[in-house]
């Protein structure tokens, strides 16, 4: 479950060790098709994502957290 | 500690201590020397498996350069040459470094939702004359809730029941308790002092002053600052760069000597100094005490009442120029009073206190129906004057004059109470006055009987805050009002303003605003205060908009990029000086990190630093900078 539901952007929990982790994480979650934008908090653990108009966000999230944890496998998205 | 942490921290331990003994076996006795790389391969592994695992990952990923191939590459190459005791202490106090990091980072994200432990855990709900607990969430609007002494507010409301005073301090950082009586407005975050409260609510809880806070603090960092960018961009070059320096200098000077020099070519000795210039050089502690500083002065300032909607704006206020200031609300208590009642019934000399209450009492009297701020002014300062209820029986046909003001009937007296356009209307002889304020006028049975004078008041530190402004770098303040020219002028004279633009709508006040932006250096800031009532457009327009008195204005909280929650003008000293000393202890660790790394590099390049220097220019500055950074949570009250 999302932190926080504004339609196209969400808010996930996340985990991750280090701020360089965190930095990977939001590149890799930008990368991810169906995502427009993401952004990474260390400091709070948190990724806001703005899927793209018409994607199936939970597909989207799963791809997500996949590019996610092949950048570092140590890290995990509450979905 | 996580269990994560432990168990790193057990690593950490088992590690050193083989790594100890087998130094302190050696030290002693000879190892054959084809054991000894066998042993000490033992504490390696333990303590740096994971960094060879995600090094081996991120080649493999293609995202070769990052700390864990520094390290990978670092402490092999000392295996191989032979190296040991360097290879496992670099492993063993870099992961030391991490712990420490690690620990550091969770420790200063519990203080501040510590500091800003504003959640309520329950409501407690009236159901079949029993009072039961239930979770704020389901509470629905206009539902009755009791709040106890010592309870925390969950849900905005209004008093129905009960007499208390309120600890706004989470809130506003502000300690002088607030009195609340049946019918106030009362918002969720407050701590109940004294007496119990009956409220029903008028909001869900998710729209609640203390959940829009939250959400706000929460996802304060979010915003990153162009420090925080410079960082990440930093570290994206930075670190390929050492990659290929460390490459140069392990391959080139060993060729220069073989080929030009005719010298041996002592591949051992390059190749060691090169991976000394690779452990140095590993940015962590950029990456990591950057964004902790700026949640720390995010933390530490919402403690405090100032809520900084980013990094970005953090960094915004230290470089706070320009400070234009809205009259109303921020510099004045938007409040009006009577200052003076001037009657004039014809008499010679001096006014008798009798004939203030009678000119008082009239226009208490003819201006009771209205609710405009400046009748309100009338009647509050009527009935304090004479400690008694307005008896609204004395008072008939009251008639409302558009632009003019009042005509009433009063005890049988037609009484006309306004401006000077009425006077003349009811052909009154009045009497021009010189002072500065807004007059009320008074006439009787069309004689002219004196007239009131009445003001908005100067909030008590607007002096003192507009003294630190210049305190701390702003060049220039200037004053925004709707309001007369005499008025403001008085206003802004009094409390040391001296540019003031006045008589301006809304919309004049943000193309005052856009003048002064078009005027000033790139570099420089305007920070706009507001109240947020009719000036989100300049709050927008303004490079850093600052709402004060925000507590329960959810238009002022949407629309500023800094929240002051209570009115007190100095806070936005405060926010200025936090933001000042966030910004130093910023440019302390990117100097100072980059400038140690830097002495280390030419050091390590010419030989002269070996590995256990290199390890105190990584972990060590590390360390250092991380402690340097939760400074920022301590500023002064």
């Amino acid at each position: 479950m999302p932190l926080k539901d504004n339609g196209m952007k969400k808010t996930y929990k996340i985990e991750v060790d280090c701020a360089n982790c965190a930095n990977k994480m939001e590149e890799a979650a930008k990368a991810t098709a169906g995502v427009k934008d993401a952004t990474v908090n260390f400091m709070t653990l948190k990724m806001n994502v703005e899927f793209e108009e018409g994607a199936d966000h939970k597909a989207v999230m799963k791809d997500v957290l996949k590019s996610c944890k092949r950048v570092e496998d140590d890290c995990e998205i509450y979905l | 500690m996580s269990s994560k942490q432990k168990k790193v921290l057990v690593r950490i331990i088992v590690a050193a201590v083989l790594v100890g003994a087998l130094w302190i076996i050696e030290e002693l006795t000879v190892i054959p020397p084809f054991l000894s790389p066998a042993l000490y391969l033992i504490p390696y592994l333990i303590i740096g498996g994971d960094i060879l695992k995600k090094a081996g990952k991120g080649i493999l990923n293609r995202q070769v350069f990052d700390e864990n191939f520094l390290m990978a590459v670092a402490t092999v190459g000392a295996m191989f040459l032979r190296e040991y005791r360097e290879g496992v202490a670099v492993m063993l106090f870099y992961q030391i470094g991490e712990l420490f990091q690690s620990y550091a980072v969770g420790k200063s994200r519990r203080n501040i939702s510590a500091l800003m432990d504003i959640r309520p855990d329950y409501a407690n709900i009236v159901r079949d004359g029993k009072v039961e607990r239930a979770d704020p969430d389901e509470v629905a609007v206009g539902t009755v809730i009791v709040v106890q002494p010592g309870e925390k507010v969950p849900i905005d409301g209004t008093v129905l029941e009960g007499n208390s005073t309120l600890n706004t301090a989470a809130l506003t950082g502000e300690s002088v308790p607030r009195d609340v009586k049946a019918g106030d407005e009362i918002i969720s975050g407050c701590i109940n002092l004294s007496g119990v409260l009956r409220i029903q609510t008028t909001r869900e809880f998710g729209e609640s002053t203390v959940s829009k806070i939250l959400d706000l603090v929460e996802n304060a960092s979010s915003k990153k600052s162009r420090s925080e960018n410079f960082i990440s961009r930093f570290a994206r070059y930075y670190t390929p760069a050492v990659c290929y320096g460390a490459l140069a200098l392990a391959v080139l000077p060993p060729l220069a000597r073989l080929l030009f020099m005719g010298a041996p070519a002592e591949w051992g000795v390059w190749i060691y100094r090169a991976l000394t210039f690779l452990v140095i050089s590993c940015p962590c502690a950029l990456v990591i005490s950057i964004p902790l500083s700026f949640f720390a002065g995010i933390g530490g300032a919402s403690a405090q009442g100032i809520l900084i909607k980013g990094s970005n704006y953090l960094e915004a206020l230290a470089r706070t120029k320009y400070v234009v200031f809205d009259k109303t609300g921020t510099i004045t208590q938007g409040v009006f009073e009577v200052i003076g009642i001037h009657p004039d019934f014809g008499g010679s000399g001096k006014a008798s206190a009798k004939e203030e209450n009678r000119l008082l009492m009239y226009a208490a009297l003819a201006e009771c129906h209205s609710t405009h701020p400046i009748s309100q002014s009338l009647q509050r300062a009527y009935m304090q004057r004479m400690e008694e209820k307005i008896d609204l029986s004395r008072v008939s046909n009251v008639e409302e004059i558009s632009g003019h003001g009042v005509t009433a009937q009063v005890d049988g007296h037609m009484v006309a109470a306004g401006n000077v356009k009425l006077m003349k209307r009811v052909g009154a002889q009045y009497r021009e006055c010189g002072e500065t304020g807004t007059v009320v006028h008074l006439a009787m049975d069309g004689a002219y009987a004196g007239y009131i004078l009445i003001s908005d008041v100067i909030k008590t530190h607007a002096r003192e805050a507009v003294e630190a402004l210049a305190g701390l770098g702003v060049q220039r303040t200037v004053m925004l009002t709707g309001d007369a020219k005499p008025v403001a002028e008085r206003v802004a004279a009094q409390v040391g303003i001296r540019e003031v633009h006045s008589e301006l709508l809304p919309a004049d006040k943000v193309a005052k605003v856009e003048a002064i932006l078009a005027g000033k250096k790139e570099k420089e800031v305007l920070a706009f205060v507001g109240d947020g009532i009719n000036d989100a457009p300049v709050l927008t327009r303004a490079d850093v908009g600052i709402a004060m008195g925000a507590l329960g204005s959810d238009a002022a909280i949407e629309a500023a990029d800094v929240v002051l929650m209570d009115d007190d003008p100095i806070k936005l000293a405060k926010a200025i000086r936090i933001a000042k000393k966030c910004m130093r202890i910023v440019y302390e660790n990117i100097y100072f990190a980059i400038g140690i790394k830097l002495v280390c590099l030419m050091l390590g390049a010419v030989g002269i630093a070996n590995m256990w220097v290199a390890i105190f220019a990584d972990v060590g500055v590390m360390v250092l900078a991380v402690l340097n950074a939760v400074r920022v949570l301590f500023c002064r009250k």
